[in-house]
């Protein structure tokens, strides 16, 4: 083995003085919930770096909803998963069907329609939530799913549409042109050739529009109210509500509720980086 | 055989040809482009257009903006954001630029690193924000009881004071969202040819002249854009206020995103709508330019 040079070894420990920070600050958050949802009760606030008798007692309560603040749980879940299903699915027909319009069938006005989301994309959904939830009561939709579902679609649609805009403009015409020669409609144009060459395309945005819905936090505590129809976030949010709110079975509740998510980014890891954000910035 | 273009292709819009009547305009592509747009413009109309324009017509009274200038609260939110966004992104893109340098390095533990980097990114905000406000709640965090540990004394009050919970606010923003940054300037690093800093290592270029004249050249736009569009999205960031300080100690901490929905809990709808409209001019421009950038 190759001794390495004093100057490699200088390199090597500026690397380590800039990694290990960095490693400290991103993982404290998470470790610190981490450790409240192993730890029982008393050990929980003892500020140690490992709890005496780690514990999955608290899992165990959370599951069979053993707490007050906790006896929802499964439906709340169930909401949230109901929920962000829902909107990936309903932004993925509307997007997709949007995105062939404009960029294969080049529908008049495409253009402009195309400019309007990419508007909506940009103004920041904090400003559209009291208008959004003014509006959902005169529709009569309050405290129905339906008005998160639809709020959500509203919010991921623009950006689903213009990444499968730019994704699908990249796909030859001459592929359109052979099919309509065979005597295709625009219909089996889409259901044949669109729909099987756009699937990575489409498992990305899916994927983008069920992670916004499942995170989402401000419209989901906006539009729905009653214990039973909450998302487990806002169920998460009522936790502050109470002085003597369980920290730690609050913290395992978060760590249950961050998990899928987590799963799913990294497993989409190269489509998520690659395909969506690649996009955004392009400069 | 050769077909012409013409005769497979869809017609060309309308403004390429004479004018015809409409019936003979709206071709099978046309009408089916039309039905499959449809959805999503029934959805802009009634989500996007209706409350827009409904939220304008209850921001209409001029006394709501008299009433919203006079309020103590709404000044010290445009504060808080202006301080939020000049201070807080520029520092986070600032990281995040000397991040993607150190990131790039090809070393496996630093592969392994930037794995784990990209956590605070991929889990939900809301569940680290409410571990964060744990940590430093006073009587039970473990950071106070880690101070009184070591020196006996009792921590400060973290996010009962204004300035501290506003800073403890825009470092979780950070925390959230710097992975993101980092990983775009990254691919903006990674863009560049390598044979740049070969010939600059040659020459002996130092580190600072390496990234004054081959990094920063490449990557100014990059960073520009990225810069306006963390400025977007961090006005509208509520969950790193509203859920670490609620817009307290005595609705201090503020920003403009949470500051419409205090109004709605306070039942002053007007107001709220109208603090609404005022953070346009900050949020207009902005998305002006964005709009350009990408609509290129």
């Amino acid at each position: 083995m190759r001794v390495p040079t004093l100057r490699e070894v200088g390199t090597e420990a500026r690397l380590l003085l800039i990694g290990i920070p960095v490693l400290i600050w991103t993982l404290i958050p998470i470790y610190h919930m981490f450790l409240f949802a192993i730890s029982p009760k008393q050990d929980a606030f003892a500020g140690k770096l490992w709890p005496d008798h780690p514990t999955l007692n608290n899992f165990r309560i959370v599951f069979n909803q053993q707490h007050y603040f906790l006896r929802d749980f499964w439906a709340q879940f169930l909401n949230s998963v109901v929920i962000a299903v829902a909107v990936g699915a309903l932004t993925l027909v509307i997007a997709t069907s949007a995105a062939f319009a404009i960029s294969r069938l080049r529908v008049r006005g495409g253009r402009t329609v195309m400019n309007m989301a990419l508007f909506t994309y940009f103004i920041p959904a904090a400003f559209l939530a009291v208008p959004m939830y003014r509006t959902m009561g005169n529709y009569g939709l309050l405290n129905n799913h339906w008005s998160l579902i639809l709020a959500m679609v509203t919010i991921a649609s623009p950006y689903a549409i213009w990444v499968l805009k730019q994704a699908s403009d990249k796909l030859p015409l001459e592929l359109d042109e052979a099919a309509i020669m065979d005597g295709a409609t625009p219909l089996q144009l889409f259901r044949m050739v669109y729909v099987p060459l756009m699937l990575p395309s489409l498992v990305a945005i899916g994927t983008y529009a069920l992670l916004l819905a499942w995170n989402e936090y401000l419209y989901a505590f906006l539009l729905l109210s009653k214990d039973t129809e909450i998302t487990l976030p806002v169920a998460l949010g009522n936790f502050l509500a109470a002085d003597d709110s369980p920290w730690e079975l609050l913290m395992t509740t978060g760590f249950i509720y961050a998990l899928p998510p987590a799963a799913v980014y990294y497993a989409f890891r190269r489509y998520m980086v690659g395909g969506l954000t690649a996009g955004a910035v392009k400069s | 055989m050769v077909y012409s273009m013409a005769t497979i292709t869809y017609p060309a819009p309308a403004d390429t040809l004479p004018r015809r009547p409409w019936s003979a305009r709206l071709t099978t592509p046309q009408v089916w482009g039309i039905v499959m747009l449809a959805p999503y413009l029934l959805v802009f109309a009634a989500f996007v257009v209706y409350p827009i324009g409904y939220g304008l017509w209850l921001a209409r009274h001029p006394a709501s903006y008299v009433a919203l200038y006079n309020d103590p609260v709404f000044a010290r939110a445009v504060v808080n954001t202006l301080i939020f966004l000049i201070v807080g992104i520029n520092l986070k893109m600032l990281v995040a630029l000397f991040l993607s340098g150190f990131f790039v390095q090809s070393r496996t533990w630093i592969r392994w690193l930037s794995v784990l980097f990209i956590l605070p990114w991929a889990v939900p905000s809301i569940p680290t924000i409410l571990s964060v406000r744990f940590m430093f709640n006073p009587e039970w965090g473990v950071i106070n009881n880690l101070i009184f540990k070591f020196t006996g004394e009792d921590g400060p009050n973290w996010l009962n004071d204004p300035a501290m919970g506003l800073t403890l606010a825009i470092l979780v923003h950070i925390w959230k969202s710097l992975p993101f940054w980092t990983l775009i300037l990254m691919t903006g690093r990674l863009a560049i040819s390598t044979d740049m800093f070969e010939a600059a290592d040659v020459d002996g270029a130092s580190w600072w002249q390496k990234f004054r004249f081959i990094t920063w050249p490449s990557m100014q736009t990059l960073y520009l854009t990225c810069t306006l569009l963390s400025m977007i999205w961090t006005l509208g960031d509520f969950n790193s206020v509203y859920l670490l300080t609620g817009g307290g100690p005595a609705d201090l901490t503020h920003v403009l995103s949470t500051l419409g929905i205090r109004y709605l809990r306070l039942d002053q709808l007007d107001m709220s709508m109208a603090s609404i409209v005022c953070a346009m001019p900050l949020v207009l421009p902005l998305v002006y330019f964005m709009m350009k950038r990408l609509s290129r």
